[in-house]
């Protein structure tokens, strides 16, 4: 690739032209506004660091206390158990709303209408509070005898109470969630799954399932993530999780500002986490699709770090990934 | 005299107010091939989903192999079949698509291996020798481990005629399978149609390519506006159609 600068290689026959080094266009805008966002994040952390007020060692010494880790604990069983209620309901609402029987499908209509069309923070204190209406439980054949009494009040803990809420208006979104994962399957699917003779349930489980999965992952993630972060308001009905147990050191010795930077740090930890699982997850899912062998693990910590405008959104539209890279 | 494998007696069938089958009376032989033709919208296709109950007939009786298809006559009595049956009567049918409908998310000896595993419960070590055969046979002993999307379009079509034969049907569905398929893909997937029928499998063909339809068929049925308007030996309606209608639309097909 030697072609003397300036001189026409008109008859240089296979040999390709040269590679193009051109002046590329300067975005003077874009220098200018990268300067602003650079320099306002130098004194933001600059402020962090010599404020003293912001005491960076109570937040230190408090970051592994017993109390915090024991908050962390039970805000991460509130949200396993909550986005569990949650799955599961919304698999069986999704498929309720499907289905050809129209009392099936409005009771699931009329229940997501419900739990989306009321705030989370008044279910919460709803469910805490049920005892006033339902001082005992009875569990047995609606409207004939029951078998089990309980009694609302001891059973209903903060803990319960908070579980289910999040876990039963959970319900709702996931199985919104479920359906557009559903319906974004190919009739064509369903078709060949009954020709080859298998039975409806076989079709979900073994062919729509798993390929409605790469439609429902993405959200399913956000909403362990946002879950994750609701469970905060469980701290209204004094559940001791993670913020409550924060507010109840800052109650005693008034480093409001330290500890709720404690309870931060850790809800960044774990949504940090969760996402990266998230991805292990979508990944498996997107087996045979486009997108299949989406780029490396760091590229979209990197790019979610940088900004998400161009983000995978798993499987969809988007062109088609290179082939080969099955090597493992 | 044995019954024949596929017999409809005025098969109707509705979506709406639309009439798309209006009375077809049709038999099929044993090991014979018969090859449905007709303008698009004249109830081939629909008729063929009725055959393994993709599509529910609204009136007339078809059977399979002498059994009411989707349904059970007792005591003068006609009772829908319950889902699971209806289920194990398609099994014994193969059907391929026109949109291939390879499941997506398996390889393709995991789409040929899916349903003599779970339907017909044959233990996943033989269900692999089978299904290696048959993608062998249909020429794909190579690709047994990619999925779909990375498959041609005529690789994928034998992928699904394999799936399909991997339950042994008696029965053999042909929806336009080649109708979705770039021009210089056609041939392979009617090759492997051709040495099926040759091999003596029952086949049902609804297709666009009446070379096939005139040398691989046993019989050709012309269908417009959901009636049969002629049927019979392939050579003679290809070549030598009796009906105005049927000539008009050959006249169309085979003039380019």
């Amino acid at each position: 690739m030697a072609a003397t600068p300036g001189v026409e290689t008109r008859a240089s026959g296979p040999e390709p032209p040269d590679e193009i080094e051109a002046v590329p266009v300067r975005h003077y805008g874009r220098w200018v506004a990268a300067a602003i966002v650079a320099l306002i994040a130098a004194s933001l952390i600059r402020s962090a660091v010599t404020n003293d007020r912001f005491e960076w060692n109570v937040v230190g010494d408090y970051l592994f206390d017993s109390r915090i880790l024991d908050g962390l604990r039970i805000t991460l069983e509130l949200t396993v158990l909550a986005m569990l209620i949650g799955i599961v309901l919304g698999v069986i609402l999704a498929l309720m709303r499907l289905s050809a029987n129209p009392l099936l499908s409005t009771a699931s209509w009329v229940y997501i209408w419900f739990f989306r069309g009321t705030p989370v923070l008044v279910q919460i204190l709803f469910f805490y509070n049920i005892a006033a209406v339902y001082p005992t439980i009875d569990l047995g054949i609606p409207l004939g005898p029951s078998f089990v009494h309980l009694n609302a009040t001891n059973l209903i803990t903060p803990f319960f109470a908070a579980m289910l809420a999040l876990g039963l208006n959970e319900g709702a979104y996931m199985s919104e969630i479920v359906r557009a994962g559903i319906i974004s399957v190919d009739q064509g699917q369903f078709d060949a799954a009954k020709a080859v003779g298998m039975t409806q349930g076989q079709t979900m489980r073994r062919v729509v399932l798993p390929q409605a999965m790469r439609v429902i992952i993405p959200p399913t993630g956000n909403e362990t993530i946002s879950m994750l972060k609701y469970t905060s308001l469980a701290s209204v009905i004094a559940v001791h999780d993670l913020l409550y147990s924060a507010q109840l050191i800052y109650a005693v010795n008034y480093k409001t500002i330290q500890l709720l930077i404690v309870a931060s740090i850790w809800y960044l930890v774990c949504t940090t986490v969760l996402s990266i699982g998230q991805y292990y997850i979508e990944r498996h899912y997107g087996r045979g699709g486009p997108g299949a062998e989406s780029e490396p693990l760091l590229h979209r910590i990197i790019r979610g770090i940088v900004g998400r405008r161009d983000e995978v959104a798993t499987g969809d539209a988007g062109p088609p990934p290179p082939l080969f890279s099955d090597k493992r | 005299m044995t019954e024949p494998m596929v017999k409809a007696h005025g098969v109707r069938k509705h979506f709406g107010p639309l009439q798309v089958l209006k009375g077809i009376n049709l038999e099929v032989d044993h090991k014979e091939v018969v090859c449905l033709i007709g303008p698009s919208g004249s109830g081939k296709s629909t008729f063929l989903r009725c055959v393994n109950h993709l599509e529910k007939i609204d009136g007339g009786r078809l059977y399979v192999d002498g059994e009411l298809v989707g349904y059970r006559q007792e005591n003068g009595k006609v009772y829908e079949l319950r889902e699971d049956e209806i289920a194990d009567k398609r099994a014994e049918i193969g059907m391929v698509f026109q949109r291939f409908n390879l499941f997506p998310h398996m390889t393709a000896l995991g789409n040929v291996i899916e349903a003599p595993m779970r339907v017909r419960g044959i233990k996943k070590r033989d269900a692999i020798s089978q299904g290696r055969n048959l993608l062998d046979r249909v020429g794909l002993a190579d690709k047994i481990d990619e999925y779909p999307a990375r498959l041609s379009g005529g690789q994928q079509q034998r992928v699904a005629i394999a799936r399909a034969l991997a339950m042994e049907p008696k029965l053999m569905l042909f929806d336009e399978v080649t109708s979705a398929l770039d021009p210089e893909l056609v041939k392979e997937v009617l090759d492997v149609m051709r040495a099926l029928a040759r091999e003596g499998m029952t086949m049902i063909v609804v297709t666009h390519e009446m070379i096939f339809a005139r040398d691989v068929g046993d019989r050709v049925v012309f269908m417009d506006d959901g009636v049969i308007v002629e049927e019979g030996p392939a050579k003679q309606v290809i070549e030598n159609p009796r009906e105005e209608r049927t000539k008009q639309f050959l006249g169309l097909v085979l003039e380019h």
